[in-house]
């Protein structure tokens, strides 16, 4: 690992808000209290003009970059960081778990305050607009009044464009990747699939699991499912082809044969490690509602109000899980209202996870268009830093396994 | 006179930055590494927009700070508003187009004028290559041979006028190039030029 682009070790910091006067949602439903956890890199400058929000996908939390306590690397370290796509040297980073998640912000896992028992089902259900609005309250106490930009990829993406229709006051720049402004019908079934794994084992039982068994086999078959949208035909082939794993010949029986099923398999049980089945349930269903043309005759009346921001849209050819199509959609409604949007359909062979792999080309393409939002928005470089700590010596980096999409 | 230092552009290119005044909102079809678009953005300050294809030229356009999108011009142009832009830019670009006659009526829809260059297959030339040797010409320029794509899109001067006029496409001005030669031609101009920039309105 090259320290100088590692912004080192990171501190997981919880902000609670929401405890007086609970959070609306577009449910009708109220939450509060709300504790958001979040990580930061990079130093805020003189007039907090530098920051930057990621905003993670399905299955990401709030460690983006560096190392944590654990010795785990961030699961977007390859481009978060001094020198990096988001320059840790020029902006200050932040990533927080959304509200609904499972890794140290409040979600249907978390103790109902007023039951003493975690929320389980009885967690309200929540959308990628209340998703926003939580995160809002975190930008108020971090003192951020605009963000340089916002940033994702798949279900980070639709974060990022709800931020820009939630708050187009506050978000100079929005950088959507792989993702689209409306689910489709396809990605639906496809989560109702996920969901009824879970729902279909039987230590689920109805999201009330917490003091016993969890439904891992329903989990771990939800994310199978996820892994292969996340890949490509082409990747599967050239990443596994027809390879056997750990033996010479077909089996002739129902143990892994291939490497793909191992993949799977691993994918499936180190999944269930980290993340609980019912927030799987929460992420998918605010996905499968998300629609920004919603109440709107056509999308580009959802960014009436977002013509001041600059956009920065990537989608990859071989993503089948949100092809292009999404991606021109939105360009085409962002152009009509006259934002100023850059769009790339970068060719590659990853699929979905494209927008994590493709390191290079992000790089180039994600720093190079950040310095023209700074310079076109006079963005300051924060104070001279501190020399950054390095990462503690015994801690080894282990291989993030944060899949992200 | 140079003030805005156009001499470091190609004269095809040149001719195009000299027709446009500062703070225009520039639209450049086919863009390529954007190093027209930059230009006008350094020496006029215009707000530039970019449509592009490839990849690469794309990523080299965003290198240079500009905003510029990829894909087709027949997509790209239909999402633009009536109007949306001072000029809409066609450098060079006429032989990768499917449907020319399309492109430059959505040029001057979404623009207030167009400017188009291309290069003349109606050159000395050319002319004579045909009659001489008996084998279909390259277009001044652009040595593409017939079978290999971009397919040639041969057209003259005369051509591009005829065009204009059956399609009540006003010229407002035209300026006829030698090569990369500074000075302008203003005799048999579909002789002796190589390239030509009509501007559109």
């Amino acid at each position: 690992m090259d320290d100088i682009h590692s912004v080192g070790l990171v501190e997981r910091q919880y902000f609670t808000f929401a405890m007086d006067e609970p959070m609306r949602l577009d449910s009708g439903e109220t939450l509060g209290p709300i504790t958001l956890a979040y990580e930061t890199c990079g130093q805020l400058n003189a007039d907090h003009s530098n920051a930057i929000l990621i905003v993670h996908a399905l299955s990401g939390d709030a460690h983006a970059a560096g190392l944590n306590s654990a010795g785990k690397l961030g699961w977007w370290d390859d481009c978060i960081g001094p020198g990096k796509a988001f320059d840790a040297d020029k902006y200050l980073v932040i990533c927080s778990n959304i509200v609904g998640g499972c890794q140290g912000s409040t979600g249907p896992s978390t103790i109902n305050p007023e039951t003493g028992e975690p929320y389980g089902l009885r967690f309200p259900v929540i959308t990628i607009a209340d998703v926003v609005r939580a995160q809002r309250h975190l930008l108020d106490h971090l003192g951020i009044e605009r963000l340089l930009a916002v940033a994702g990829g798949s279900m980070g993406g639709m974060q990022v464009l709800q931020w820009t229709v939630s708050y187009p006051e506050r978000v100079t720049a929005a950088l959507p990747l792989a993702t689209t402004a409306r689910h489709s019908p396809m990605l639906i079934a496809l989560d109702e699939v996920g969901r009824q794994a879970i729902y279909a084992d039987p230590n689920w039982n109805h999201g009330d699991y917490y003091d016993g068994p969890r439904p891992n086999t329903g989990l771990a078959l939800a994310r199978m499912i996820g892994h292969i949208t996340y890949l490509s035909e082409e990747s599967m082939h050239q990443k596994f082809g027809r390879r056997l794993q750990d033996r010479e010949h077909f089996g002739y029986d129902f143990e892994t044969d291939f490497a793909i099923e191992s993949y799977l398999r691993h994918k499936g049980s180190r999944f269930t490690e980290r993340f609980d089945a019912n927030t799987y349930l929460y992420v998918t269903k605010a996905m499968d509602y998300f629609d920004l043309s919603n109440g709107h005759s056509n999308l580009a009346k959802a960014f009436e109000q977002s013509a001041g921001v600059m956009y920065l849209v990537v989608s990859f050819t071989s993503d089948w899980l949100y092809p292009t199509y999404h991606s021109k959609d939105l360009v085409s409604a962002l152009t009509a209202v006259g934002a100023d949007v850059t769009y790339c359909n970068l060719q590659s062979t990853w699929g979905h996870d494209a927008f994590l792999l493709e390191v290079d080309t992000m790089t180039r393409l994600i720093s190079d268009f950040l310095d023209r939002v700074a310079t076109q928005h006079g963005i300051s470089l924060p104070e001279a830093q501190m020399p950054r700590a390095a990462p503690t010596p015994d801690l080894v980096p282990v291989e993030s396994d944060s899949q992200q999409s | 006179m140079n003030d805005t230092n156009d001499s470091m552009l190609r004269a095809d290119l040149r001719a195009i930055a000299e027709l446009i005044c500062p703070g225009e909102k520039v639209l450049d079809l086919g863009c390529g590494d954007g190093t027209l678009l930059r230009h006008l953005s350094d020496t006029r300050q215009i707000t530039g927009r970019g449509i592009e294809i490839s990849e690469p030229a794309v990523l080299a356009c965003v290198s240079k700070g500009l905003s510029v999108r990829q894909g087709n011009l027949e997509e790209g142009l239909r999402d633009y508003p009536e109007g949306a832009f001072d000029t809409v830019i066609l450098s060079q670009t006429i032989p990768y187009l499917n449907h020319p006659d399309f492109i430059i009526r959505e040029m001057l829809r979404v623009g207030r004028r167009a400017i188009v260059s291309f290069a003349n297959w109606g050159h000395w030339r050319c002319r004579l290559s045909l009659l001489l040797t008996g084998r279909a010409p390259m277009a001044p320029g652009l040595p593409q041979v017939w079978y290999a794509s971009p397919r040639a899109r041969p057209l003259t001067v005369r051509d591009f006028a005829d065009f204009c006029a059956q399609h009540g496409v006003r010229i407002t001005t035209e300026v006829y190039l030698n090569g990369d030669s500074p000075s302008v031609i203003r005799r048999a101009k579909n002789l002796l030029a190589t390239i030509a920039v009509f501007e559109l309105g």
